[in-house]
């Protein structure tokens, strides 16, 4: 009976019997159930479980509402090559109700494409796509339009325009939860004195707070981690804020690539079999993936024993299952990683000074690695002392595609890559296995075709050994050029002691020397000074390691004092 | 001029010519320690090997090298004042000196050991006296010394003092002596000194009595030494019957010290023989013991590596062999389990008869 699976069963072909027994059987319990069994739209799932999607409490939905809405905005200037300016807003309409402006300068949306953006879940560009970039799945804007509308009731209001030639278009949207449908309730054109961009405004129940986890914060470490970026920022209380971009310097344009075999999963593989148009699964392998050519295809499906003709349409799911037992024992070149597109060295650094003002700074790019076939890159970036308290656990910032993470740090695998490190040996206090004590303030960002989060809200990065190797090694480097800089600033402090001492201990020698030899008393003052230069000729220049605080040319108070007003709510209280 | 103004003023006088030429200035003294010593056993006491010990004005030594200064300056004008300072009484008067001065007396007496030990002089030279009492002599002996105010001879006569003793003082170069004493023995513990001054020892056999309490003060040493040379008597010395009292103590008195190597030709007594307790002497005395301390072990380990006394000395190492295989030490007092008056009718009568008894 062990080995028995449900195809051994022998075959039922007594329609009579089927039809004698049906009066009796119409009273079974599963026919009562099966009234209430019916299709769950993906809003209406998404409507109860609103904690993955980040719209957990009225702050975070607040956050994450804007966080969703300029993540787009940010996506579609860079795949235009437009310098981005963009507008957020926030007023207060009481009652804890919060009206949020995002406005970009855009590409704009096409006319029709608009309501299935905004009001319709796990509809976009991006999911298919393996391309560095900050929207992944399609769910984000338009969960917000839905929370919006589950705790107001109000539309979304969207305005968005292609070209100066044409009108902009108008529209009010609803999503209708049991179909996943846009339900639009107004569309018009408007004149809008703009080339082209995009303008979303929603009404949602939000709390406004300042901390370490407010859209202050958030704002904040986008500007400095998108130095391109010009952002225009209106909180509901106090005066509009400015931050201009750093540089004119666009980033480079990331490219997109197809999959590579090691990264694709079973479900996925069957997929992309179906709606592949190869003819053969030879060709289907080499087209539709990265890194396949002749040869290596030809291993493959030698590896998966199947013919190389068979055609994409006729693999079955074992032979699926074959294929991918074949791709593991294939050797196959790792994906290309120029499609990575790290800030870089200068970048990094200029974002850091303009928020820190701090007396050292050094910064590290990782060439790009690999894991599960998805190529990465780590860029870690770390400020020192100055104006950068230095009695508690250091300010970590992580950074994914570009996007500030500012929840779930104790889940995160930067986190651990930082708390497994030996900070001692860079000049920090720290005890087993927590975060590092002193004046520090540590950027890691991680660039990736497909970033792994933990979860839909994408707030902490899945602990691959691959990627947290990479962040260690990322640490360690920029841990190291702080103890080279910690300890040249000891030597130097060492050696103006030194220095202050032979000023004090001269005039001794020479009174001693005086009560002796009994020499005239204006020859003392030449013998202080010969004895003084003679002293010093050995020790050589110093190099000035006081901090300055005007060295700093990129510093940027404003931006630098966002959310700084009432530290005590700094603490996230829920 | 006194060769001591004389001695700090050259080195003064070097020390300015470089400054001016802006060269590095330099001072140099012996090491100071038992490694720079070897045992000269035809003089009988440890010398210097000569190595010495370079300190070249840098910004690391810019301190010592104000403060030695200092002293020296401080030490110029003691000698021309006919003045004297004890150590501690230097330590305080650096305290003057601002940054300059020292934080502990141990600071101070090290860089007064080094100007000593730079000008190959003794510190007293130099103005400087221990802070130490010097030790208790009683007997046959007659002091001539001189009073302090009206520099007329002064005329101590040591067997005047009852029960109580005459203080070697710290300077004991201008003493005269006149004796008639066969000897003189030089007693480790003062409970033993009064012991045998209370009996009058020193009449029944015609010696003088000095109490060393502990390791013996340089004037002490120099005093015995003096007196031994003066009088042409031996000198024999009566300590417990340990490693601190063979090797602190008897050595010490004996060859000098590693430490003030520099003075030792004139701070040792050659002359001295050990009559005090030997390991032979707790077993033929059936002596009481206590077992031997940690420190003692590791005292006598080091003086086998690296007391050249103990290399020159097989009697001496057989002695101290025998103790640490035993594993005991006796005091002076243990004499006293065959009573009160043993150590004068028995011990130091047959100590002394028998010659071979000694160590030298």
């Amino acid at each position: 009976m062990t080995n028995t699976t449900l195809e051994d069963f022998s075959e039922n072909k007594d329609e009579k019997g089927a039809k004698k027994s049906k009066t009796t059987s119409s009273n079974a319990k599963a026919y009562e159930m099966a009234k209430g069994q019916r299709e769950i739209s993906i809003a209406e799932f998404f409507e109860k479980n609103r904690h993955l999607l980040g719209f957990d409490n009225k702050r975070k939905a607040l956050l994450t509402t804007i966080k969703e809405a300029v993540d787009n905005s940010l996506d579609a200037c860079e795949e235009a090559e437009i310098l981005p300016e963009i507008i957020v807003e926030i007023l207060d309409l009481g009652n804890d109700k919060f009206r949020v402006i995002v406005e970009d300068n855009g590409p704009g949306i096409v006319e029709k494409q608009i309501p299935n953006i905004f009001a319709k879940l796990l509809y976009g560009s991006k999911f298919h796509k393996l391309k560095m970039q900050r929207g992944q799945q399609g769910i984000g804007i338009s969960a917000a339009v839905m929370y919006a509308q589950l705790t107001t009731g109000k539309p979304a209001k969207i305005l968005s325009k292609i070209h100066p030639d044409e009108p902009a278009q108008y529209y009010e949207l609803k999503i209708n939860t049991q179909k996943n449908k846009a339900d639009i309730l107004r569309h018009e054109k408007k004149e809008w004195d703009k080339e082209s961009g995009t303008r979303i405004e929603i009404d949602l129940e939000a709390n406004y707070n300042k901390g370490a986890q407010s859209v202050d914060e958030y704002i904040k470490q986008t500007a400095i981690i998108n130095p391109h970026v010009t952002l225009i920022y209106q909180p509901p209380k106090g005066e509009q804020i400015l931050l201009v971009r750093a540089t004119e310097q666009k980033p480079k344009l990331a490219q997109e690539i197809k999959p590579h075999p090691y990264g694709v999963e079973l479900g996925m593989l069957i997929k992309m079999l179906r709606v592949t148009r190869a003819k053969t699964i030879k060709s289907f392998l080499k087209e539709d993936f990265s890194r396949v050519g002749d040869k290596s295809a030809e291993e493959i499906l030698e590896n998966s024993g199947i013919l190389n003709k068979t055609k994409p349409s006729q693999v079955s799911r074992d032979m699926a299952e074959k294929l991918m037992e074949g791709i593991k024992k294939s050797k196959l070149m790792m994906p290309p990683t120029d499609c990575i597109v790290p800030l870089g060295d200068e970048m990094l650094e200029k974002g850091i000074k303009k928020e820190y003002n701090a007396e050292f700074y050094t910064t590290v790019s990782r060439t790009p690695n690999v894991y599960r076939g998805n190529p990465f890159a780590i860029e870690a970036a770390l400020a020192y002392g100055g104006e950068i308290p230095g009695d508690k656990a250091i300010n970590l910032m992580r950074f994914a595609n570009r996007v500030p993470l500012l929840y779930q740090q104790g889940a995160c695998a930067v986190t651990d890559a930082v708390t497994q490190t030996n900070w001692k040996g860079y000049g920090l206090q720290q005890s087993r296995n927590n975060m590092p004590q002193g004046p520090v303030v540590l950027v890691v960002h991680i660039a990736s075709v497909w970033v792994p989060f933990t979860s839909e809200a994408k707030e902490a990065i899945a602990h691959y050994p691959e990627i947290i190797k990479e962040i260690k090694l990322a640490i360690q480097e920029v841990g190291r050029n702080l103890s080279k800089y910690v300890n040249k600033k000891r030597k130097v402090k060492d050696e103006l002691k030194k220095r202050n001492y032979i000023e004090i201990y001269i005039p001794h020698i020479i009174d001693a020397l005086k009560e002796i030899l009994n020499f005239p008393e204006h020859e003392r003052a030449d013998l202080e000074k010969d004895l003084g230069e003679s002293l010093e000729q050995t020790r050589g220049k110093l190099d000035r390691m006081e901090f300055d605080p005007t060295k700093n040319e990129e510093y940027d108070k404003d931006l630098a004092n966002i959310g700084k007003e009432d530290k005590e709510n700094k603490e996230d209280k829920e | 001029m006194t060769d001591t103004i004389k001695k700090i003023k050259e080195t003064a006088q070097n020390i300015f010519s470089k400054i001016k030429k802006k060269q590095k200035a330099e001072i140099s003294a012996p090491v100071r320690s038992l490694n720079n010593v070897i045992y000269n056993p035809k003089d009988g006491y440890f010398e210097l090997k000569g190595k010495l010990k370079k300190r070249t004005l840098t910004a690391n030594t810019v301190k010592t090298f104000a403060q030695t200064l200092r002293f020296m300056a401080l030490s110029k004008n003691l000698v021309e004042t006919d003045d004297i300072a004890t150590k501690r009484e230097a330590y305080y008067v650096s305290k003057n000196w601002g940054e300059a001065r020292f934080k502990e007396q141990a600071e101070s007496d090290a860089v007064m050991d080094d100007i000593e030990a730079m000008f190959g002089t003794n510190r007293e030279q130099l103005g400087f006296i221990a802070d130490e009492h010097g030790g208790s002599v009683a007997g046959e002996l007659i002091v001539i010394d001189k009073d302090p105010n009206t520099g007329k001879e002064l005329k101590i006569d040591c067997t005047k003092f009852g029960s109580g003793s005459y203080s070697i003082p710290s300077d004991v170069e201008n003493l005269k002596f006149e004796t008639k004493a066969k000897f003189v023995l030089a007693i480790e513990t003062n409970g033993m000194f009064e012991r045998l001054n209370k009996h009058s020892y020193w009449k029944s056999s015609s010696c003088i009595l000095v109490s060393m309490g502990g390791v013996p003060t340089r004037a002490c040493r120099r005093f015995i030494r003096r007196l031994s040379d003066d009088a042409n008597i031996p000198v024999f010395v009566f300590t417990d019957g340990d490693p601190y009292g063979f090797l602190n103590i008897y050595r010490t008195l004996k060859v000098g010290s590693g430490n003030a190597a520099h003075i030792n030709e004139f701070f040792c007594v050659p002359k001295a023989r050990f009559i005090g307790i030997t390991p032979q002497d707790i077993i033929d005395y059936k002596l009481p013991t206590h077992p031997l301390k940690e420190v003692d072990i590791k005292r006598v380990k080091d003086g086998f590596k690296n007391d050249p006394f103990i290399h020159e000395h097989k009697l001496w190492q057989k002695a101290l062999k025998d103790i640490l295989k035993m594993g005991k030490r006796a005091e002076q007092q243990a004499l006293a389990k065959h009573g009160l008056n043993f150590v004068v009718s028995n011990y130091l009568p047959e100590k002394l008869k028998d010659e071979k008894s000694w160590l030298e």
